[in-house]
């Protein structure tokens, strides 16, 4: 058994009346990459800020890197890493000075960091704006360079909140690819996501979070096999129309899910479901055939999509 | 031996200011020197025509220059302490990311005031060489003025980084200065004495700190009697500039630490 680097047991956290995280239990294992998956306002951002060490625990116990937030935080944020949601680079500054400072936090001496700076920025292929403003970045950039920032510490553990949200999708596999490095390298990484393709990407274990609640654990692939079928086929109908055909889907469907827009049909075998239906009668404006994901897995155990 | 983490921030925001110095010309240099111009020299040689005893016996020029000293370390103070704990919060968000490292809310807390403290010792030096190019008090009795101005700065910093900490909206804080700054700075005893305000509002200037600070700048650049015991003077500037510190730590601590 390996000894976890992060452990959560009862962990809650209220503001006021309201309950961000419940209860919640979890252990992260070096080397992993542990994924929070939830919509927002699930209290994954909560949770991470507890594990930062910048958010004292209403109750249950957490222990990061061995150690207690409330009495060591000094220590532990000596040792993360931390990537935020929120962009806070000082934008008048340039992308040296702005790693220079945060390297200092960590009382590491300018010569040092200078060197650090050189691996870095090869590291997120920002090399030549060394001296640019941050102001003159582009989106990717700037979250790239927060990465960077985030790494100046050389940290065992990083956390990362939301990585990729508002990038465009080549920034966002620019990100990832940076990120599969950084687990390739031994690095730990907590990551937290509203994007059922993020968690399958990164993430070898993941927590689904909902209501500040864990609703279900393990990895991408066991959460599918134990929450989902295999296949799943998206039908779209004419108004109403499915009505008419639902008691024939619902025999011939493992589940389904009826949304506004499309009626999910949950089973093993798509073609022949598909092929089934078309025998008796049920003929829809579309079907898109696809293999389940987490967003899949959330419905299920929530009953509501990820991304409303 | 580490550098304490409060040194660390004043370090980034020496970094800070390398960039945006320019701004604060103005308010150092030219503001002094505008002021000085225009209620001193131009307004002065009306009010020297008519010349009154309640002035201490001095030009206007020599009353109001020690006076101005006090109230501009107040107005750098509030500026620089209120407007990097909002950004630094809400807009600029650095301290979110300074506190995701070794560096606590207190750290940033001291080395801001330290920041302040600083810049005071500097607009406030610049003051006492401005007013003796104007030849409104001798170099070394300027100088001798400028650890009263920034006393009297400081006791303005720490209560407003509290204020500006706990305010929710900027807009908040904007009306604060409209309302109450502005007319501290005009009743504050550096444009007229204070006993030429309206009973009702004489003990009131008793507790701004920049009375107190106009009172000991101008005792020691023009050698008037201070209104109070020195100890009572500076005692109070002080005990402000302590109990803003604590609040504007906790409560700075609540805001970062949710």
């Amino acid at each position: 058994m390996v000894e976890s680097l992060v452990v959560g047991r009862g962990l809650s956290k209220k503001f006021g009346d309201f309950t961000a995280v419940d209860n919640i239990d979890f252990d992260i294992h070096p080397g992993e990459a542990f994924g929070f998956l939830g919509p927002n306002g699930a209290g994954k951002s909560s949770t991470m800020r507890m594990i930062g060490a910048v958010s004292p625990p209403t109750s249950g116990r957490l222990s990061v890197l061995g150690m207690d937030p409330s009495t060591e935080g000094i220590k532990i944020r000596g040792r993360l890493g931390v990537v935020p949601q929120e962009d806070n680079l000082d934008r008048e500054l340039s992308v040296y000075e702005n790693l220079l400072t945060h390297g200092r936090y960590f009382h590491m001496k300018r010569a040092e960091i200078d060197v650090r700076i050189v691996d870095l920025l090869e590291f997120v292929q920002l090399t030549e704006r060394l001296d640019d403003r941050v102001d003159l970045l582009s989106g990717g950039m700037k979250r790239r360079l927060i990465i960077a920032r985030g790494l100046i510490n050389q940290p065992e553990l990083v956390i990362l909140d939301e990585p990729t949200t508002g990038l465009d999708p080549q920034a966002r596999h620019v990100v990832w690819d940076r990120l599969y490095q950084l687990k390739r390298d031994g690095v730990t990484l907590i990551i937290t996501t509203h994007y059922m393709d993020e968690a399958e990407q990164l993430c070898d274990r993941l927590v689904v979070m909902d209501r500040g609640r864990i609703v279900a654990e393990g990895s991408p692939r066991e959460l599918i096999e134990r929450y989902s079928t295999r296949d799943v086929l998206e039908m779209r109908f004419a108004a109403d129309q499915h009505r008419h055909a639902m008691p024939i889907i619902e025999e011939v469907a493992e589940r389904t899910e009826d949304l506004p827009d499309r009626l999910m049909i949950y089973t093993h075998n798509a073609d022949e479901v598909s092929a089934e239906l078309a025998r008796r009668g049920v003929h829809p404006v579309s079907t898109l055939i696809r293999r389940s994901t987490l967003e899949d897995v959330f419905l299920r155990l929530t009953g509501r999509q990820l991304i409303e | 031996m580490t550098t304490p983490r409060a040194l660390l921030i004043v370090e980034s925001e020496w970094r800070y200011y390398k960039r945006t110095w320019w701004s604060t010309v103005i308010t150092t240099w030219l503001r002094p020197i505008l002021f000085l111009l225009a209620m001193g020299v131009g307004l002065g040689t009306l009010i020297d025509r008519t010349a009154d005893q309640a002035l201490g016996g001095a030009g206007y020029l020599a009353f109001l220059a020690p006076g101005l000293m006090a109230a501009s370390a107040m107005q750098t103070a509030i500026t620089d302490s209120s407007w990097p704990v909002r950004t630094g919060i809400k807009w600029r968000k650095h301290f979110w990311a300074q506190i995701s490292t070794p560096v606590t809310p207190d750290d940033i807390l001291n080395g801001l005031m330290i920041w302040v403290f600083i810049r005071l010792v500097f607009v406030s030096t610049a003051f006492a060489v401005v007013i003796w190019a104007f030849g409104a008090a001798p170099l070394d009795r300027g100088l001798a003025a400028v650890p009263a101005a920034v006393l009297c700065g400081m006791a303005f910093a720490s209560p407003m980084a509290f204020l500006a900490a706990w305010f929710k909206e900027d807009s908040t804080m904007i009306a604060l200065f409209r309302f109450s700054l502005i007319p501290l700075f005009l009743f504050s005893g550096a444009f007229f004495p204070i006993d030429r305000l309206p009973d009702l509002l004489e003990p009131l200037a008793l507790f701004s700190p920049v009375w107190h600070g106009v009172d000991l700048c101008r005792s020691i650049t023009l050698g008037t009697p201070l209104a109070l015991p020195l100890w009572v003077e500076v005692g109070y500037l002080l005990a402000v500039t302590v109990v803003g510190w604590w609040a504007a730590i906790r409560r700075l601590r609540k805001t970062l630490n949710l």
